[in-house]
């Protein structure tokens, strides 16, 4: 199954091979991954997606959760989250095209950021699927070159904080972790 | 305030750690470090090899419960460094280990001896880090330290470069760590909780502790006789919690798991309440999982969170210290006693009952001879030589599991196993610095044939600082872990286990300057452990076992705890 982990990392040399390296070390693919900086420059987000065995996804977050360098994680994978994903896109044209190409770049609400005579380079924005369609309708047009982000994803609750270091472990079903919460 | 090498620094971060002992090898990155240690008070024990320098640094931190320190050289150094490692991460043994690596501006350009040290210890370790400022190594020491010893214990390494040891500043001794920002722990258990689980032990008909390694990181053994005492539950320990309670004491059980006693996984199986205390549900204790206390609920106990429901799920889970959760849970008992202490009183008699049966049918026995010495003989000499005192350090093997079912131990910190990696080769430097921690004390490096070849070279370390180790081989001139199990699982067919061409030990002895003898004959041991006794410095005894001699109960891998093999299998006779 596809896992969808948030989490906030304290920007230091090696923390994103410490967290890799939990996944890489059970055999488990990273579909995508992303590092940014926050608000507060010692932090970094990541927003990690990986195919994981079902029964390892909670038991993956609290081994994550309890790396040194790790301040706080989340499974966003079932919980109410914000999710987004960018492209760009470059793909050829020719003038008997380029109308209807345009009509549909516009459907999409895709930016073009760069055009030339031979073609035009896209910026896209949007969910993993809908990213997915828009790139399989462009196939029909021609040849692309494209390159995507990966995932980024932001809880939709409202956040709350609280003192118990367990309650930084949150996932989106708390079965394994009922037995942990106060 | 005064200016200070990085070498310098270094070491004075280890004394405000009190340190007291480093156990290493040096190297050519790590020469500016001795020599400031060339007239500084920090004392180095020079071994023969780094793996074994982690080892020790084991044995020093099991037997005292402080941080054990080993330091090694950038490349070879440090990946010889990584089995100990590893083998303290397993067992949740706090060492520090000190690495020395190229300078910054060669690192990442293949220079000599150069290894990705931080980038291959990053899963040998609780934590690790790579020292590339001087401004940074006082406080990353103080750090090492700190999470190495706190929550659930660990290795953590500090690769250090050549330029930050010869560098110079001002030093400013590192600022006590209070709490730290992705490093939070969870000490004590909310009062909901110990409610909810004294609840349970109440409810419990039959009640049965299941207590690891976790009683003894956590100093907890006295906390944990109280609470058994004031449940009257059996106990069992696992591998790594021997000690954790006096093996003499009324309510212990032995060992549960694949070699441990009948009683203890008759009483798991059967039990109805499962309380899981500083344990991790290893697959050596629960053979088959589904099997494992299959009808009981699950009280478990950690200061780890990620062990909750990592191998079986609790029915409630107390992350915290295992000591203070304890004291709560036994101070709860204690005022709840008279209202609920009389519900299902008579159904925890018959348990106990069922459980001493068990322990009067099937105690761990042994088909004694007059021709030969039974390994497990040998090891019920030492125990009564010990008398539940001494320091028993062993190796890997069916040694190690004799060891665990018949030495006594009257408390914790005597016992000295590589439990969860089962590294072999660490029975003999993990009782050296066992030894150099407790010089007080008797202690015992147990050891197969086969491990005592993979640590032989630390007879020189053990002979030059004059430690009184009773080096005891246990000699049965095989791999006999890895013979029993093909006899058991592979139809006899008997592949590289002979440990042919052993060394005659009383030349080898000789040859480092240790008094050692042989022995082969059961009426001789007894003058010959004598022999061993008697000797102020260090002994090695090298004793030729029955060959053949396989460890049972067994549990055969992947099988159920109740399932056990109690005895030798009677050959097959044809047409029976």
């Amino acid at each position: 199954m596809k896992q969808l982990i948030s989490l906030l990392i304290e920007n230091k040399p090696g923390a994103l091979m410490r967290v890799t390296g939990v996944l890489t070390a059970r055999g488990y693919n990273i579909e995508s991954l992303t590092v940014a900086r926050t608000l507060d420059s010692t932090l970094s987000s990541m927003t990690i997606v990986v195919d994981v065995d079902p029964v390892m996804q909670f038991l993956l977050i609290k081994q994550i959760k309890r790396l040194v360098n790790v301040v706080e994680v989340t499974d966003l994978t079932e919980s109410r989250s914000v999710c987004g994903e960018m492209a760009l896109v470059k793909i050829e044209t020719t003038p008997e095209k380029r109308a209807a190409l345009l009509k549909e770049i516009d459907v999409f609400g895709a930016r073009i950021a760069k055009t030339d005579l031979l073609s035009y380079t896209l910026e896209a924005t949007g969910t993993s699927d809908e990213l997915d369609s828009f790139i399989s309708l462009l196939h029909s047009y021609g040849t692309i070159e494209m390159i995507r982000s990966g995932a980024i994803a932001i809880s939709g609750s409202s956040t709350t904080k609280s003192d118990d270091p367990l309650a930084d472990i949150t996932d989106s079903n708390g079965e394994a972790q009922e037995a942990l919460q106060v | 305030m005064s200016v200070m090498s990085g070498a310098q620094i270094l070491l004075e971060s280890l004394m405000r750690e009190d340190v007291e002992v480093v156990f290493g090898y040096p190297g050519g990155v790590t020469l500016p470090i001795y020599d400031v240690l060339y007239d500084h008070p920090l004392k180095h024990i020079l071994m023969r090899h780094e793996e074994n320098a982690s080892f020790a640094a084991e044995g020093y931190a099991r037997t005292t419960g402080k941080v054990g320190v080993c330091m090694a050289t950038s490349g070879p150094g440090a990946t010889n460094l990584t089995t100990g490692l590893v083998d303290a991460l397993m067992d949740s043994i706090p060492i520090v280990a000190i690495t020395g690596q190229v300078p910054s501006k060669l690192i990442g350009r293949d220079a000599f001896q150069e290894a990705d040290t931080f980038g291959i210890t990053r899963g040998a370790t609780k934590h690790n880090y790579l020292v590339k400022d001087i401004s940074e190594l006082a406080d990353t020491i103080h750090e090492a330290f700190y999470v190495a010893s706190s929550g659930r214990p660990g290795p953590v390494l500090v690769d250090t470069t050549k330029d930050v040891l010869i560098a110079n500043t001002e030093y400013r001794p590192a600022i006590q760590i209070e709490k730290m920002r992705g490093y939070e722990l969870r000490i004590d258990p909310t009062d909901d909780e110990v409610d909810e689980a004294v609840e349970f032990l109440w409810q419990a008909e039959r009640p049965y502790v299941y207590a690891g390694g976790g009683i003894i990181s956590s100093g907890a053994s006295d906390e944990l006789a109280e609470f058994v005492e004031s449940l009257d539950a059996p106990v069992a320990l696992t591998v790594m919690g021997l000690g954790a309670m006096p093996t003499e004491h009324p309510n212990f059980i032995s060992m549960l798991g694949m070699h441990g006693s009948y009683a203890a996984n008759m009483g798991v199986t059967e039990c109805d309440l499962l309380i899981a205390l500083g344990v991790r549900f290893d697959d050596r204790v629960t053979g088959r999982l589904d099997a494992f206390a299959p009808n009981a609920r699950v009280l478990h106990v950690d200061i780890d969170p990620a062990e909750m429901g990592k191998n079986r799920s609790p029915d409630l889970g107390i992350v915290g210290d295992v000591k203070h959760v304890l004291q709560r849970l036994t101070q709860r008992i204690k005022e709840t006693k008279e209202t609920q202490g009389r519900k299902n009183k008579e159904a925890r008699g018959s348990w106990k009952e069922r459980i001493t049966g068990w322990m009067h049918e099937y105690p761990y026995s042994y088909e004694p001879s007059k021709n030969e010495i039974k390994p497990q003989k040998l090891i019920q000499k030492i125990d009564s030589i010990s008398g539940g005192e001494a320091v028993m350090s062993v190796d890997v093997g069916q040694h190690q599991m004799w060891a665990a079912q018949y030495m006594r131990f009257n408390g914790p910190r005597q016992w000295v196993v590589s439990g969860g990696l089962g590294a072999m080769g660490f029975g003999l430097p993990a009782a050296l610095g066992a030894q150099v921690g407790r010089p007080d004390k008797v202690v015992f490096a147990l050891v197969g044939d086969g491990g005592f070849m993979m640590s032989l070279p630390e007879l020189a370390t053990i002979a030059s600082n004059k430690l009184p180790v009773k080096i005891i081989v246990l000699n049965n001139g095989t791999l006999g872990m890895v013979r029993q199990w093909q006899e058991l699982f592979y139809d006899k067919r008997y592949c590289a286990i002979d440990m042919d061409c052993f060394p005659n030990c009383e030349l080898l002895g000789a040859a480092f300057g240790i008094k050692s003898r042989t022995v082969d004959k059961p009426g001789d041991l007894d003058e010959a452990l004598d022999e061993a006794m008697a000797e102020e410095g260090p002994f090695l005894l090298d004793v030729k076992v029955t060959p053949e001699e396989n460890v049972f109960p067994m549990v055969p891998s992947g099988g159920a705890v109740n399932e056990m093999i109690l005895e030798q299998p009677k050959p097959v006779t044809v047409g029976d």
